[in-house]
């Protein structure tokens, strides 16, 4: 039976109150939401938090809305409900393909946004796509609220740039119209992370990519994008020679490694492709063509 | 700590351990053993439960996140009218052999059903592909979601 070393509980019933209860408990005190990340680990002593901080009651954390050009996304928002959001749907779909993969419908019910981004474990769907999106997240401490980009976010793996007492409450993602999105991911079977991973959005001006956004995850990519391959195809026309140089210069900016779902060189090879069927897609969706 | 967890409408209070799972407090503390403990990971599925009517892993689930809510188990699924449909369907339709998965699939499809009362195949397969079933196949799992769902007209929970 594998069951969590002892620890003390908190119910947190408001961010204010999580953050002192953060501050009182000291920097070995954790904030749990859906918990299918840290339950675990913590049952098989990769974590040992003296406190958890339950955050489950905050129901301000759970909405999803446009505000003006940006789409906010409450920290607590499960994966469940990402995915039924038509608003989201509607300006990124992206988030739905990814959605979609992440881990299985039960687990998605309970698994939350902000708690993905905060465990920071590079295999992780929404910390590559919200990179990808140039999302930032709105981050409180008793010293007040600040935004950090989620290309930032992760400090490496399992680790993040977050103080000890602070927590992040909303993800906002820029909404820039006239972009077509679309995530491709190769899994073993559902609930499993990815063997490889790779995202993509594209704004068209005309036949030529204006600007675009690649996520890589699972892959050792630094930030879990892939900036080279977004410069080598900004200003280019979106034909197949452009969808030949993403997934080479995806192929060659990410750095897997061999483990029990591949060797580093498939998998290499499967960014490039992914990256290729990633962006087809959201070129075609940028378009209008409905796939 | 003490918790209170309201399990098949009727609310259970008891002094726990933060550590405890949910499903550890359902089997050991309330006696309902119907809620199984599998794979501890929140992979297999065995231990599904509806937490406030979402299907939920027990296994990585902590009783005093429970604290407050609602759980239904499979020992609440059969009515005072008998057997829940999803129950007759798994029945009629064969959809268990050793029956370890079928509390927490059973729980799933429930959900399901109550959401969408007429999914496709591809609905009831995507809804319990979080549950595994080393038996059957899946095949007579699916006819039985089905035969709940064409047989749900009178009998809704």
């Amino acid at each position: 039976m594998q069951v969590p070393a002892p620890f003390e509980y908190a119910r947190a019933g408001s961010v204010a109150e999580a953050i002192s209860l953060l501050e009182q408990h000291g920097e070995d005190a954790r904030v749990i939401a859906g918990g299918h990340s840290l339950l675990p680990m913590m049952k098989l002593r990769l974590a040992d938090p003296s406190t958890l901080i339950d955050i489950n009651g905050l129901e301000d954390l759970t909405r999803i809305r446009v505000d003006g050009d940006v789409l906010r996304i409450g920290a607590m928002a499960r994966h469940a409900e990402v995915l039924a959001s038509a608003v989201v749907g509607e300006h990124f779909r992206i988030l739905h393909d990814a959605e979609r993969v992440i881990a299985d419908p039960i687990v998605r019910n309970r698994g939350t946004v902000g708690g993905s981004l905060c465990h920071a474990d590079p295999a992780e769907d929404l910390s590559a796509v919200l990179a990808a999106l140039n999302a930032e997240v709105v981050v409180e401490g008793s010293a007040g609220q600040r935004t950090v980009a989620v290309r930032e976010l992760a400090d490496g793996p399992f680790t993040t740039v977050l103080a000890p007492a602070e927590i992040v409450t909303e993800v906002r993602v820029p909404i820039v119209a006239g972009a077509g999105s679309a995530y491709q991911k190769v899994h073993r079977c559902t609930g499993d992370y990815a063997v490889a991973a790779a995202g993509a959005i594209v704004w068209l001006d005309g036949d030529t990519i204006a600007d675009a956004g690649i996520a890589l995850a699972a892959v050792g990519a630094p930030h879990n994008v892939g900036p080279d391959t977004e410069a080598a195809i900004r200003g280019r026309v979106a034909d197949d020679a452009t969808l030949d140089l993403a997934a080479t210069t995806a192929s060659g900016e990410c750095n897997p490694h061999t483990d029990q779902r591949g060797p580093a060189d498939y998998k290499r090879a499967l960014v490039g492709e992914l990256t290729r069927r990633a962006l087809r897609t959201a070129i075609a969706r940028c378009r209008g063509e409905e796939r | 700590m003490r918790v209170t967890v309201t399990v098949n409408g009727q609310a259970y209070t008891r002094d726990v351990e933060p550590r405890m799972l949910l499903v550890h407090f359902l089997r050991d503390e309330l006696g309902l053993t119907g809620t199984h403990w599998g794979c501890d990971t929140s992979n297999c599925g065995v231990c599904t439960v509806q937490l406030d009517g979402l299907p939920t892993k027990s296994c990585t689930t902590l009783a005093a996140m429970a604290d407050g809510h609602d759980v239904r188990t499979v020992e609440g699924l059969e009515g005072a009218d008998g057997l829940d449909p999803v129950q007759q369907g798994f029945m009629n339709e064969h959809g268990l052999q050793c029956g370890f998965c079928t509390p927490g699939v059973m729980l799933t499809a429930r959900a399901l059903l109550d959401r969408n009362p007429h999914p496709s195949d591809t609905e009831i397969r995507e809804a319990i592909s979080g549950n595994l079933c080393r038996c059957t196949g899946y095949e007579n799992i699916v006819r039985s979601i089905r035969w709940a769902a064409d047989n749900s007209a009178v009998t809704v929970s």
